[in-house]
């Protein structure tokens, strides 16, 4: 006879020593685990409502100014560096992690309309109403010092002929653009600009270089129009006129030949840049005018800040926000900026604030051991496969939204089915093929021009 | 030469390995036009391999325990070892884990282990309770509750069991206080819990099924079964769907969420008196008054193989690793390989001692011992490969301390399933549901496919009874003899004919209609 039973000596099952850790032991047969897509479906459902729970964006507010804030701009060699402006002519450096004002910047009358740092992070451009760039310099580390408010004078003054409302400086070298009447280009050693663009008689709104191509830059001007610029040539390259004006562009990091547009019907459009014919995507969600836009350093997501008081996050190639944040106090937003390292994003809006939140709302922030990261992981898998199950997308997709933003978009989509429905009863009613079917992608572009 | 079948041999053993970690077959690229999409299901596939490749390895090399064995050698036969001369033969710890409880006044007995095995509670018809750390010969709580009991069940962990009593169900707890009464269970006859659901459920002497929420006291469901009084119930651990077993011979399948049946299978001529699940939720064993013990495929509810047992079979049970115990009168079987196959003899057996007669079966998890609560108290027997040699902590640890058993409260309560989940195929959770018409082509499709290859293969005629007159003539032997035949040919035909039929339903557009104005078009006479 040969016989042997199971065995187990309890010292090899279990720890030594009271410090030690309990020992683990696996066993992946299926058998032993039933009804395992059960249990993923149901911790996926869990992990989306803990996801709803702890979703709370909101860090911190930056206070300090005294007029509503017009533009925000990142310095790219500090994460927590923030440049603000505000309508007032006040021009604040921040340090973003304590949330205090480190330097000041006094000189402009009136609104402040564009800033820009340098790619080296060591100068600042500031455009107003009053006809005049400012070049400032900015102190290499603040990070330690407690002076608290300081006051810094120009190294530079441009003075131009009309009012500048937008500016911003090439990637790797001194020049900057600034757009007002016309787009001039500015060298750091010039007071003169160096060349000036035309092209109709309208004023430009925003500039901003292509972070890949960096002789290439786009422009908005108020004649609707977006136009492409390239400084190696002496003439623009190319315009496209939409039915309303577009605010504001930004280029995409990671497929740099590609840029959204912030536009005044609430919608943002992506384009890309060789082939203007058709918007790549319409972004839709706002209900109000789409006031600045600027992309995550992954070029993955976008934030979108909006005169309806909110701000959305919205996926590169997605048509809707994927995330919407608001709060009571905050008022239209001017301007949104993205961190340098994705994860956190800035606000400027006009009740004097500039605002900071998490770029994925329910994120834990610190350090996270790596346990917890692999727990986060499996959620964040298990999710991703049973987010199709209607429960689940149903909670993952709710937002709430305050009730004038709420009812605006139900009143957007009444009149947009409405127009539907009459466009194809007249084309139901017309001779066939005499009311052409325009692609949505299509429909808000006017022209083309070379 | 050698080496080379051995290797190959463990590279077909080692793909039998692979092919247990994986879930279900490849999906079929075939019909999926985006490019994108197609690319995403390849990597799947590739990470789906990878991981069962991986966990195949991990059971290879990185498994703690070896599984037990009882092997005769020569010629002696593995059903003739007696208990004695197996205690005899293993190692002091195993032989510890034979024994003979006699408790001869307040029997018989029924016992249950709990999840990790390591401990176990045992009921006399008469009123006694009593918890023990077997492996330990430790008594822990011992009580006489002065009422009959016909059943007891550990719940989620060792803290709590359920106490099917005279009048109703209740809970007590490690130290034999009572926590709760449910009033909602009448006259209860069998108890079982559904770990992964926090549901207790009961049959009653009514033929009602009963489940109750442990964790909320919820009463989740109460099913007639309207098959009369049953006391034999046993959950599939595959899908946590309960088999009841009846006195007209059936076998009918419960969840929570259906009031009728989810299944209904005759199983034997005269009651049912004993119901088993194997634990991967394939084969169910069912004996019956009639003295048969039968296996049975779950999925497709027919009959595999059918074994007699000395006399009605009292209670069976299945081990982890699949061996069959069926206790009959004093003598208790435990068969070997018996639901994959036909077996000729068993493959250990054992009789009681003084004639006890066997109440209740069950092996214990995770360890090589069979607890048999007899008329004369309990027996713990070894059953050597009986037991899953490789616990998995996170399922349920024979050596978890006070700190992982509240760990795993929590982690298994935040994981509980709702009860809505109990469905026959638990592979259907989160998959796409066909619409009936979908459901119903596919069906058709498939028969129609295996129509086809039937007939291509055999061809056979079918024979064909002599009618009477009239009613015999050769052409109407030769139609009917042709009837349920679908050659390939006779598939072709009609598929050209359906293909014709289509053709000719489309309409010729007339072309000299562009030459009238659109708005006059209806004056146009036609034809």
């Amino acid at each position: 006879m040969k016989v042997k039973l199971i065995t187990r000596s309890e010292d090899d099952f279990t720890r030594e020593r009271s410090q030690d850790l309990q020992k683990v032991f696996r066993n992946l047969d299926p058998s032993l685990h039933p009804q395992e897509r059960a249990h993923e479906y149901v911790r996926a459902l869990n992990a989306v409502k803990l996801e709803k729970v702890f979703a709370k964006p909101f860090i911190g507010a930056l206070s300090g100014h005294m007029d509503g804030v017009s533009c925000l701009a990142k310095n790219p060699r500090h994460l927590n560096s923030l440049v603000s402006a505000s309508l007032d002519g006040d021009i604040r450096l921040w340090d973003v992690a304590y949330k205090r004002t480190v330097r000041q910047f006094p000189g402009h009358k009136g609104a402040v309309r564009g800033l820009a740092v340098s790619r080296d992070g060591e100068h600042l451009v500031s455009c107003g109403d009053d006809c005049v760039v400012r070049l400032w310099q900015i102190p290499g580390s603040f990070v330690g010092e407690a002076t608290g408010e300081d006051v810094d004078v120009p190294v530079a003054t441009y003075q131009g002929k009309n009012a500048f409302r937008t500016v911003d400086h090439h990637w790797n070298s001194s020049i900057f653009v600034t757009g007002g009447s016309q787009v001039d280009v500015w060298d750091h050693n010039r007071s003169e600009p160096t060349n000036s663009f035309t092209w109709g008689a309208d004023s430009i709104v925003s500039v901003r270089f292509n972070p890949s191509e960096t002789d290439v830059f786009a422009t908005t001007a108020s004649d609707r129009s977006i136009a492409l610029y390239d400084l190696r040539m002496g003439t623009p390259l190319r315009k496209l006129i939409m039915q309303t004006r577009t605010n504001m562009v930004s280029w995409n990091p990671r497929e740099a030949f590609n840029f959204t547009s912030a536009n005044e019907d609430g919608n943002c459009y992506s384009y890309d840049m060789r082939k203007l014919n058709r918007a790549t995507c319409i972004h839709m969600d706002h209900v109000s005018a789409v006031m600045d836009v600027d992309f995550s350093p992954t070029g993955r997501e976008f934030v979108t800040g909006s005169y309806d008081r909110t701000i959305r996050i919205f996926p590169y190639n997605g048509g809707h926000s994927k995330e919407v944040y608001h709060t009571k106090r905050m008022q239209r937003v001017f301007a949104v900026k993205f961190s340098g390292d994705g994860s956190y994003l800035m606000s400027g809006s006009d009740d004097t604030n500039i605002r900071l939140w998490k770029g994925k709302a329910s994120e834990q922030l610190g350090v996270l051991l790596p346990r917890e990261k692999q727990k986060h992981a499996y959620l964040s898998a298990v999710k991703e496969r049973y987010k199709h199950l209607p429960e689940i997308s149903r909670i993952d997709r709710y937002r709430h939204l305050p009730k004038p933003v709420y009812k605006a978009t139900k009143v957007r989509h009444a009149s947009d089915d409405a127009e539907r429905k009459r466009a194809s009863r007249k084309r139901a009613h017309s001779a066939p093929g005499s009311i052409p079917h325009t692609p949505a992608r299509k429909k808000r572009i006017v022209a083309e021009l070379e | 030469m050698e080496s080379e079948i051995a290797s190959e041999k463990d590279g077909t053993k080692e793909a039998a390995v692979v092919a247990k970690y994986k879930r279900g077959a490849k999906t079929s690229l075939k019909g999926i036009v985006n490019k994108k999409v197609k690319r995403q299901l390849v990597e799947k596939e590739v990470l789906f391999e990878e991981a069962a490749v991986t966990a195949s390895k991990v059971e290879q090399w990185l498994l703690p325990s070896e599984g037990g064995y009882l092997e005769a050698e020569g010629l002696e036969d593995t059903r003739h070892f007696s208990q004695e001369s197996i205690v005899k033969e293993v190692d002091v710890t195993s032989a510890q884990k034979a024994f003979d409880l006699s408790l001869p006044d307040l029997g018989p007995y029924v016992q249950d282990y709990n999840r990790s095995g390591r401990y176990l509670v045992l009921a006399g018809r008469k009123g006694h309770l009593a918890i023990m750390d077997w492996k330990q010969a430790r008594l822990i709580m011992e009580l006489q509750v002065r009422e009959t009991v016909r059943d007891v069940k550990y719940l989620h962990n060792e803290l709590f069991f359920a106490v099917a009593q005279k009048k109703y169900v209740y809970i007590y707890d490690k130290k034999g206080v009572e926590i709760h009464c449910l009033r909602d269970h009448i006259s209860p006859l069998k108890l079982e819990f559904l770990p992964h659901h926090f549901l207790l459920a009961s049959v009653d002497k009514g033929g009602v099924l009963r489940y109750q929420d442990t964790s909320t006291g919820h009463m989740v469901a109460q099913h007639r079964t309207h098959l009369g009084r049953s006391g034999v119930m046993c959950m599939n651990p595959y899908n946590s769907v309960m088999g009841l077993g009846h006195s007209n011979g059936s076998v009918t399948m419960w969840s929570p969420n259906m009031s009728t049946p989810l299944a209904t299978i005759l199983c034997q001529r005269g009651p049912v008196t004993a119901v088993a699940f194997e634990q991967a939720g394939l084969q169910m064993v069912t004996g019956g008054m009639d003295g048969k013990v039968k296996v049975w495929d779950v999925r497709k509810l027919v009959p595999l193989h059918t074994y007699f047992a000395p006399t009605t079979p009292k209670s069976l049970d299945i081990s982890q690793k699949g061996l069959l115990a069926v206790a009959s009168g004093s003598k208790i079987e435990i068969w070997r390989d018996a639901l994959t196959s036909k077996q000729v003899k068993p493959y250990m057996t054992h009789r009681l001692a003084k004639a006890a007669q066997a109440q209740d079966l069950s092996f214990c998890p995770y360890e090589d011992v069979l607890a048999v609560g007899h008329s004369m108290g309990l027996s713990s027997l070894l059953v050597p490969g009986s037991g899953e040699p490789n616990f998995d902590t996170y399922v349920a640890n024979p050596f978890e301390t006070v700190k992982q058993r509240r760990e795993a409260e929590v982690h298994s309560l935040l994981d509980k399933l709702p009860s809505e989940l109990i469905v026959l195929d638990p592979t259907q959770v989160g998959a796409v549901q066909r619409s009936g018409k979908e459901n119903v082509l596919a069906k058709s499709s498939l028969r129609r496919e295996a129509n086809i290859a039937n007939a291509v293969a055999a061809g056979k005629p079918v024979a064909v009874k002599h009618k009477t007159k009239g009613r015999d003539k050769p052409s109407k032997r030769h139609r009917k003899k042709f009837t349920n035949v679908i050659t390939a040919t006779r598939a072709k035909i009609a598929e050209q004919s359906a293909a014709k039929a289509k053709a000719s339903q489309v309409k010729p557009v007339s072309e000299d209609n562009d030459s009238i104005p659109r708005a006059l078009a209806r004056f146009k006479r036609k034809g």
